[in-house]
């Protein structure tokens, strides 16, 4: 306000609005490219690179309880019961015995980082399922963790895709217990949070029994291609 | 009616901020502090695999992150806002020799009004943040409504935003620690005039013709 009498008015122009809109517009550029460009520089840089950029391809690492579960080898056990017709407990050398399944996959989550080229190596679910005979009536799966605190679940039909493994190595190596190791369930066309760490039983059952993250508005159906278009978290299950 | 300049006051100070734009400063600031700490756990923690509580640690993140707007808006609306409006009005509008003055980098002399270029850039920047953070946050707490290209973009603008955002409020605390008393008018709200003399001529200058128009 140049209302002073000794001085002459002023010229101005807006340029706090021009700046402020000019950044809400960068902002807005960089929601609809960041993917792009963050693919272009970890590509540029090697994806083995990737997790040098500081905000490139590095996998973040959510738990829901204060510790990680600790299980060894040795003492780590699979339940699987519920619904089937020959429930088993499974040692970590049961596992290895079966045939194995490699898949190097991006790993992606749902609210927007990835991870290229993570290399999976463990047994197909279809064939645990099928090793102890799944009965009549078991149309669900529920997954549980040792860490007591998040469960997961799968129709009996999306179980027995080929992309879903019951994993004990992870990029060559064996999964570390931050990854959810010695083993964790590995859901390929679905995002991460289905991918249940430190797997512990496997329950055929009759009803859906959502877990944590469902019960907190994520859906069941969490294909990374969207191919259900079904948003309803309780419902519609293909 | 008291004028923002008390000239009865033997010294002699001048009105900066009001108690609203005070207040609201404070709050905004609390706000922020709130979410950096919690940002860094939640950042940090995930990459390197730290384990905490994660889950309180989001939700006071999305709570607070979606309060940020308020201290300023209710700061900007109602007859309490008078001022505020008028010094957002200030941070708008730029005189060509401001102008100059920031495109010189500071090197070019200037007769500042009540804020300088610099202050101004903060405020503007700072204004843009909230809007930027609030919408990508929003993005990826509702994220169903998003392609997952979107969720990517809106993660990549949040992240590195956010490390931006660090870095000016360091800059801003750096500023405010080496010039004491324009710190100590966040806190009291008034300014000595040979302070404003030197760092807000223009602006002295504004509020002297002002009270020579309402005090005969």
């Amino acid at each position: 306000m140049s209302d002073s009498p000794q001085r002459a008015p002023r010229t101005t122009s807006p340029v706090g609005r021009r700046v402020f809109l000019g950044l809400a517009a960068l902002g807005a550029v960089g929601v609809a490219v960041g993917g792009q460009v963050q693919n272009f520089l970890s590509n540029a840089v090697g994806s083995g690179f990737g997790g040098a950029l500081p905000f490139g391809d590095r996998f973040r690492i959510y738990s829901l309880t204060n510790t990680y579960p600790k299980i060894s080898h040795s003492a780590f056990r699979l339940e699987v019961s519920g619904l089937v017709e020959r429930p088993m407990t499974l040692t970590f050398d049961d596992l290895r015995a079966m045939p194995a399944t490699t898949l190097t996959k991006t790993f992606q989550c749902v609210t927007g980082w990835k991870v290229p080229d993570v290399e999976w190596r463990g047994v197909q679910l279809s064939h645990i399922l099928e090793t102890v005979g799944v009965k009549p009536g078991g149309d669900y799966i529920t997954f549980e963790s040792y860490d007591g605190a998040d469960r997961e679940t799968l129709t009996i039909a999306q179980a027995h895709l080929p992309d879903v493994i019951v994993a004990y190595e992870m990029l060559g190596a064996p999964i570390t217990r931050d990854h959810g190791g010695p083993v964790r369930l590995y859901v390929a066309p679905m995002f991460g949070y289905k991918s249940l760490k430190w797997l512990s039983a496997i329950r055929v059952v009759t009803e859906l029994d959502p877990g944590f993250w469902e019960q907190n508005g994520y859906p069941v159906n969490a294909w990374v291609d969207g191919s259900t278009g079904n948003t309803n978290p309780r419902f519609g299950l293909d | 009616m008291s004028t923002a300049l008390d000239t009865t006051s033997a010294t002699m100070r001048v009105l900066r901020f009001d108690r609203v734009q005070r207040a609201a400063h404070w709050v905004n600031a609390l706000l922020f502090a709130v979410l950096i700490a919690t940002a860094i756990p939640l950042y940090f923690g995930s990459f390197f695999g730290v384990v905490l509580a994660r889950h309180p640690v989001e939700q006071l993140h999305l709570w607070v992150g979606i309060a940020l707007p308020l201290p300023i808006i209710v700061s900007l609306v109602g007859p309490w806002g008078r001022q505020m409006r008028a010094d957002v009005k200030r941070f708008n509008l730029w005189t060509r020799e401001e102008i100059a003055w920031m495109r010189s980098a500071g090197r070019r002399p200037l007769v500042a009004e009540k804020f300088n270029p610099g202050q101004k850039l903060n405020a503007i920047f700072i204004a843009a943040s909230i809007l930027i953070m609030l919408v990508t946050g929003s993005m990826l707490k509702w994220f169903r409504f998003f392609s997952v290209s979107l969720r990517e973009g809106a993660t990549f603008v949040h992240d590195s935003l956010a490390a931006v955002i660090v870095v000016v409020i360091i800059g801003h605390l750096f500023m405010a620690l080496t010039h004491r008393e324009s710190l100590g008018s966040i806190f009291k709200g008034t300014v000595s005039e040979k302070w404003a003399g030197t760092y807000a001529p223009a602006w002295l200058s504004e509020l002297r013709g002002r009270s020579e128009e309402t005090t005969p």
